[in-house]
């Protein structure tokens, strides 16, 4: 098989790249894709860890279920969030969204 | 590590999910991001097929490419940019490239073999296994039965379906028109 460092070295560039967009992108919808593409880095993690160090026992593959649960939620939330900002601004940059800036 | 079937197709996913998410990151516009985001993501399904996680490659492709993304481009439809003139980027791209490649390096710098070949420590050492155990035939179904079992995650279980309640509620809560909030759906259009 794949040594197991080679899917370690796949999901710490894609969590990079998801660390780079959530930092450098303006739009807030890009931002949360973003934050999707570093939840499957970690996904990727989490069963690569399980299928190399622990196969028999599930956990990994139950954690990385939890993850799947959260990520929906949070896209769900998240995208209502960013509408209803729409709604109200006319925008979804998320620089024009700075009233607890200071 | 030979040239194997299964080390070709590792690279194929292991290419279509970073050069997809890549793209998704630097494209300008939101719609092909999102394309390009459901191709990486179909990436990640790639890589955990080859991880023998075939359960989670399916839920990965009906939850994460058939909802999420889906849901993201409603989102984007829904919010057409007005502001289309102004850069993709904010004015720290630079520091976030830079926080990003000094992320990536420190991670790799732990991943790798290449530390312990360098004697620097000993990390390392569990990395490189390419053998494990192979994986019970039935461990699908013990992962169903871990999911309900008390002595398991069924308390983690039962939190995450509220979890989802939740965010089901909150986003419609969200997304509520104006000024009917305190009125049933029902009677909304009664004022």
């Amino acid at each position: 098989m794949v040594p197991l460092w080679m899917y370690l070295m796949v999901a710490a560039g894609l969590f990079s790249i998801g660390l780079y967009g959530v930092l450098a992108r303006r739009n807030a919808i890009a931002i949360l894709m973003s934050i999707e593409l570093m939840l499957n880095a970690v996904n990727i993690n989490l069963v690569a860890f399980w299928r190399y160090q622990a196969p028999l026992a599930l956990n990994g593959q139950a954690f990385a279920a939890f993850v799947f649960v959260v990520a929906a939620a949070e896209a769900a939330v998240g995208l209502a969030l960013i509408i209803t900002i729409y709604r109200r601004r006319q925008s979804v940059i998320a620089e024009d969204v700075d009233l607890l800036k200071w | 590590m030979d040239i194997t079937v299964e080390s070709i197709v590792f690279l194929i996913f292991g290419v279509l999910t970073l050069g997809s998410a890549l793209l998704v990151v630097t494209t300008r516009n939101l719609f092909h991001g999102a394309l390009y985001l459901m191709a990486s993501l179909f990436g990640v399904a790639g890589l955990f097929v080859l991880l023998a996680a075939p359960f989670l490659a399916g839920v990965q492709v009906v939850v994460y490419i058939g909802a999420i993304a889906i849901l993201i481009i409603f989102a984007i439809m829904l919010t057409p940019q007005v502001t289309a003139m102004r850069s993709v980027r904010t004015a720290q791209w630079p520091v976030a490239v830079a926080v990003a490649v000094i992320f990536f390096a420190l991670l790799v710098s732990v991943v790798t073999p290449l530390m312990d070949e360098l004697g620097v420590d000993d990390f390392a050492a569990d990395f490189t296994q390419e053998n494990p155990p192979d994986v019970p035939a039935d461990s699908l179904v013990r992962l169903g039965e871990q999911l309900v079992d008390p002595q398991q995650f069924m308390l983690p279980f039962e939190v995450a379906s509220v979890l989802l309640m939740a965010a089901l509620i909150g986003a419609v809560l969200l997304v509520w028109p104006e000024g009917t909030r305190s009125t049933p759906p029902g009677e909304a259009g009664d004022d």
